[in-house]
């Protein structure tokens, strides 16, 4: 399988054609998709006439861009005029968006060939893509094992070799954790460092758009596409887009490295022994690797359990059968959007709407919100301390490698476990990167998590890049 | 706190939510939730008076563009996707109850 980096290379050059890359990607798309339910729809159409755009700009003499002719694969939750956009959800089912989302605008400037929708938990909630509405996601390593969640389809679809890259969002691990789960670089930018211009809202203040790939250098390439300011997103950071593929091949020389106690804390013993290796790894490469213990992490998933249903029970709330999606009628209008809401929604959407709905009511606020959001201080100041001694930290993505179809689905709190080491990262808005190292139980693989301060991206690649040579793998 | 949620709150929220929910669906979430809220029990014993929430990552201030007229979404090809439309607008079903 050739990285996107080969791929545009290829097609720019004349060595191969958008045409035949995106070719061979439908027939591996043909290949499994029945099987493993990536795809929720390809848009074959669409794909083949931007791939012969491509080839006949190359034709023309044409510096097509950092992405030409590479097929890429795009969570359902990111909107794509005329291409329907479900979230997986019932609710939003035919709908076809009048309009691009901002990535979706800077890939196709890039020369990327939008292949189709990806399947995830419904509403990006969850960490299995178990709570689709339209069936889960197989993990290609082991089909017997989810891939992980929420952008479960998107790092599917890297992994099945369909596509050399995708996009995914990450809200409180969304990226990180399946692509520790089938074995890929999951990267969640600084928040703001990518537009949210037309991704669907979960958690506004916590949600933020990245990259799959097999290859660190491929991550960068991919990012730094679609990074800097947007007028459209009034949260997105006020600078262009930083210089990240430059900066693949720094190395970790003289950085100062935190292996964090609550970041191994409750992981399986596979897990822990593949931190204990990367950290040898980042040693070796000349590190210097210290012990921390950072005691607030263990309050985030309390705190994000509260914040981010908060913030999706009203965000949320525009699923109201008026302006989009699917309608269940009924003689009021408060009985059409009840009907509709009821109809719409699955178990764990539910499920969220009503924790944050009671996080935010009277008499509740001060102590489970107005809580949370101190908490939320208190993680970013500990974030910020932990930032004067060192450059970066390390621990786990996820306490165990992929698990079993069913295993967590009947006990939400043991499914919101699989979050505990990704969570931190996104109450404080800063960077982390998940990275493949080693092997665990049953051969699968174990993602170990690099962890940088806000616009930190190419020391988090630098870092990925020295646990890639050291796990052999280019 | 430690006793954290009733059926009642249950049927209160979802109501807030314009959720219906079965008998079944009301065991079962004041169950799941009450577990939630139970975990988040470990954030109340902390004193946080002092300290200031955090409801965003950045210090947001207001962003403002230049007061210019530009295009915007096409109004046919939004209500195209709307489940229902009437002359130019999303249209639903009546909102007041019949005269008295």
């Amino acid at each position: 399988m050739k990285t996107a980096q080969q791929i545009a290379h290829e097609v720019q050059s004349g060595a191969t054609t958008a045409v035949a890359e995106l070719g061979r990607a439908l027939d591996a798309v043909r290949d499994r998709n029945e099987e493993l339910n990536v795809f929720l729809y390809v848009d074959e159409a669409g794909a083949t006439s931007a791939a012969h755009a491509i080839d006949e700009r190359v034709a023309r003499g044409e510096v097509v861009g950092p992405l030409a002719g590479v097929p890429i694969a795009l969570k359902d939750n990111l909107c794509q005029t005329g291409v329907p956009t479900t979230c997986s959800s019932k609710i939003l089912e035919g709908w076809r968006p009048p309009y691009n989302a901002t990535v979706i605008d800077r890939l196709l400037a890039a020369g990327a060939v939008p292949v189709g929708k990806t399947n995830l938990d419904e509403f990006a909630m969850g960490s299995s893509t178990e709570n689709s509405a339209f069936g889960p996601t197989r993990n290609p390593l082991d089909p017997s094992r989810v891939p992980g969640g929420s952008s479960g389809g998107s790092a599917a679809a890297v992994a099945a070799d369909m596509t050399p890259i995708s996009l995914g969002s990450d809200t409180g691990g969304s990226i990180r954790q399946p692509a520790a789960l089938c074995g890929l670089i999951g990267m969640k930018p600084t928040y703001g460092l990518v537009s949210r211009y037309g991704l669907i809202a979960f958690a506004s203040s916590l949600d933020q758009i990245g990259p799959f790939s097999k290859t660190v250098m491929d991550s960068a390439i991919l990012l730094e596409a679609i990074a800097g300011h947007d007028p459209m997103d009034s949260t997105s950071l006020p600078e262009p887009a930083p210089s990240l593929v430059a900066h693949v091949n720094d190395g970790v020389a003289g950085q100062r490295v935190g292996l964090v106690r609550e970041l191994v804390e409750g992981a399986d013993a596979d897990v822990v022994a593949a931190v204990e290796q990367a950290r040898r790894a980042l040693e070796d490469a000349g590190a210097t690797v210290v012990e921390l213990s950072i005691p607030e992490f263990r309050l985030g998933l309390s705190a994000y359990y509260l914040i981010a249903p908060a913030e999706a029970s009203s965000n949320l709330a525009r699923f109201d059968g008026v302006r989009y999606g699917n309608r269940i009628d009924a003689d009021d209008v408060t009985a059409m959007m009840e009907a509709t809401r009821t109809a719409g929604f699955g178990a764990e959407v539910k499920r969220r709407i009503m924790l944050g709905t009671y996080a935010l009511s009277a008499g509740y606020f001060d102590a489970y919100y107005g809580q949370a959001l101190k908490v939320r201080t208190q993680m970013i100041q500990a974030f910020h301390r932990a930032y004067q001694q060192v450059d970066l930290l390390l621990g786990a993505t996820t306490p165990s490698v992929a698990f079993k179809f069913g295993s967590k689905t009947s006990d939400p709190m043991a499914m919101y476990l699989s979050d505990v080491f990704t969570i931190p990262t996104n109450l404080a808005g800063e960077a982390a990167v998940s990275v493949p190292f080693g092997t665990g139980e049953a051969g699968l693989p174990v993602g170990v998590q690099l962890l940088g301060p806000g616009r930190s991206e190419a020391r988090l690649f630098a870092a990925a890049r020295v646990l890639e040579i050291a796990d052999g793998r280019s | 706190m430690s006793s954290p949620l009733r059926r009642e709150d249950v049927a209160h929220v979802a109501k807030l939510a314009r959720l219906t929910l079965t008998d079944e669906e009301l065991d079962r979430f004041t169950h799941q939730l009450g577990q939630i809220l139970e975990h988040a029990n470990d954030m109340s014993s902390l004193n946080l008076a002092d300290v200031v929430p955090t409801a965003h990552p950045f210090d947001l201030i207001n962003v403002v563009r230049d007061d210019l007229v530009r295009p915007s979404l096409d109004r046919d090809a939004v209500l195209a996707m709307a489940p229902d439309a009437q002359d130019g607008r999303f249209a639903v079903p009546r909102i007041m109850g019949e005269a008295p």
